[in-house]
């Protein structure tokens, strides 16, 4: 499966793929912490072009995967986008070639703490260097250059692929020619770093977390797990869509029983939330990734002066956000649009009227599928992509 | 594609490959008309979201915002026109709006409906209630217009802010400039145009708040 430099380009593109990258000089990460060779598991849908300009890198989110619009190896569920990738569909796979990795540090098939450390031979657990977005979008550009790319169409995201996507402009920007980043935020907030802190005691407090090697333990911390997907789950909906969609409805009863059964329909929700969530993701990788998104704040590095991060971008970008999402609100987008318009960036953004919460980047939000196709339908026109 | 009379005449005074910003630009007709004519590089600013949602599926650079909060933003200089195009009126601070826009472009072409024009005046003096009329459809208590006013009053602003005034006219009239006199045009405009320029030698500032 794992394929090495010069491979012939049918057998880098595709799905299920693997590349083992960083093997001349390890990835040195912002801890200064040194990893490396690194596998970097991706999926790709549709053709890259004789000049290598329609690529689109697809960043997934927190608990999100490469599976954007192949069926979950796990869950057998259609992928996360896969309604909008495809072809004819707004991501139109006859048109682009789109790429969706695995970031740096999950349990999808790239580097992360599940994976085996070469220096031990056992799985890396709590051995894992803490990463960074920053860490996983400089994987993701050794990927891009093993698949032969030197400038993405379009980086597109939502959650912390957003982030990935705002990380891709500070970091790469003459590699960026359009950027999309939905739902996100440029710097993570008392809050979010609040409830990521919630979810990562419930792991820890878990008897079977085993400092990190409850893989050595055959076991797995599942109620600390599915306790902080519980938590963060509440985070992606908004009040307006739980009673809507919940309310206070009991779950296949005619009344509370007076104990601590889950009652409530919502309570059922979120405990399957929960269970099934640990059958596709691994704890220390939840630990690791929400650690990278308390660390994330671009404008740091520059004093604090985010249109500093910006400076010289020429990308057209398209900032998204939704009026229910508390998670990362409209105010976060909207002081990312500030800084990209202090440096003249092309930059467009709408907040979209939904009551769907943070999870509406993954819904069928009809004014995003819009926006979205016109955006880079204008794009393509001017990177001279044929219809 | 055709333009709506009263951009037209607003397109036609913008020069080949200019760098526009249009602040409360709507649909981005004016916007997708210069970039597809004569090559500029258009931006806009949109407080309604059914104007941004259209502005964006046509593929154009559009930020919800509106003028009195996010031209602070904007770098100066960043741009080569400034249109403001039936906006100024609903401005909370049409002053600061108009100091930003000559700070953000040289040059800030501004429209509005004028409250001096005839009808406007007749229908104050025979009816004694608002004016209703085709420039100013909805009537007092549901009206964004809080900031009405007329040629002379607009005009004497542009000249407290120390800006200069490099053409007036009324959009869609085949006669170019506003006439013998301002106050006779401040009788006979429904709509007023102004091309506004720095004033030589003064040098506007930023303002905040």
């Amino acid at each position: 499966m794992e394929q090495s430099v010069g491979a012939a380009p049918e057998e880098i593109f595709g799905l299920n793929k693997r590349a083992v990258l960083a093997t001349d000089a390890p990835l040195v990460l912002d801890s200064g912490q040194r990893l490396g060779p690194i596998t970097v598991a991706y999926e790709t849908y549709g053709a890259l072009n004789d000049d290598a300009s329609n690529a689109i890198l697809l960043c997934h989110a927190l608990t999100g995967d490469q599976y954007a619009a192949s069926d979950h190896p796990v869950t057998g569920k259609p992928g996360w986008w896969a309604r909008f990738v495809g072809p004819g569909k707004f991501i139109d796979t006859d048109r682009y070639c789109v790429i969706c990795p695995n970031v740096l540090g999950s349990c999808m098939g790239s580097t992360g703490p599940a994976e085996i450390n070469p220096q031990t031979n056992q799985s890396f657990g709590l051995d894992f260097p803490v990463i960074t977005i920053a860490d996983m979008v400089r994987a993701q550009a050794l990927l891009i250059d093993y698949l032969g790319i030197e400038t993405l169409f379009s980086v597109i995201g939502g959650s912390m692929g957003g982030m990935q996507v705002l990380e891709w402009c500070a970091l790469f920007p003459e590699r960026v020619f359009s950027a999309a980043p939905i739902a996100a935020t440029a710097r993570h907030s008392a809050q979010n770093i609040a409830f990521h802190e919630v979810g990562r005691q419930a792991i820890l407090a878990d008897p079977n977390f085993h400092n990190g090697r409850y893989l050595d333990h055959d076991v797995k911390p599942e109620k600390g797990l599915s306790v902080a997907r519980m938590a963060a789950h509440i985070t992606y909906m908004s009040e307006t869509g739980l009673t809507e969609r919940f309310g206070r409805q009991l779950q296949d009863r005619d009344g509370v029983t007076f104990g601590f059964d889950a009652d409530f329909q919502i309570e059922s929700y979120l405990r399957h939330q929960g269970f099934s969530f640990v059958d596709r993701f691994d704890a220390n990788a939840y630990l690791y990734i929400t650690r990278a998104m308390d660390y994330f704040d671009i404008a740091a590095r520059h004093e604090g002066n985010l249109a500093a991060a910006f400076q010289g971008l020429k990308a057209r970008v398209c900032v998204l956000s939704f009026t229910s999402d508390w998670l990362y609100p409209t105010a976060e987008s909207q002081h990312v649009v500030r800084a990209l318009n202090a440096t003249g960036a092309r930059v467009s953004f709408m907040e979209i009227e939904s009551a769907d919460g943070h999870d509406a980047f993954l819904l069928d939000t009809p004014d995003m599928v819009r926006i979205l196709d016109g955006f880079l339908t204008s794009a393509a026109q001017a990177r001279g992509l044929g219809s | 594609m055709s333009l709506r009379a009263d951009l037209k005449s607003i397109a036609q005074r913008i020069p080949e490959g200019a760098r526009i910003l249009d602040v409360g630009c709507g649909d981005g007709a004016l916007m997708a008309w210069l970039e597809a004519n004569k090559a500029c590089d258009a931006r806009g600013i949109e407080l309604s979201r059914d104007g941004v949602n259209e502005c964006l599926e046509k593929g154009l650079s559009v930020v919800q915002g509106d003028a009195d909060m996010d031209l602070d933003n904007y770098p100066s200089d960043a741009f080569d026109v400034a249109v403001l195009s039936k906006t100024v009126q609903a401005t909370r601070s049409p002053s600061a709006v108009l100091n930003n826009l000559l700070r953000i472009a040289p040059r800030a072409i501004v429209s509005f409906p004028n409250f001096g024009y005839w009808r406007v005046r007749l229908h104050l003096l025979l009816n004694g209630r608002m004016p209703v009329t085709e420039t100013l459809p909805v009537s007092w208590h549901e009206t964004p217009n809080i900031h009405l006013c007329t040629v002379h009053d607009f005009a004497s602003l542009v000249d407290e802010l120390g800006l200069s005034i490099a053409e007036v006219f009324e959009p869609g009239k085949d006669r170019p400039g506003a006439g013998p006199t301002l106050s006779w045009f401040n009788v006979r405009a429904r709509e007023a145009v102004f091309d506004l320029k720095r004033r030589a030698g003064v040098v506007t500032s930023p303002n905040r708040g």
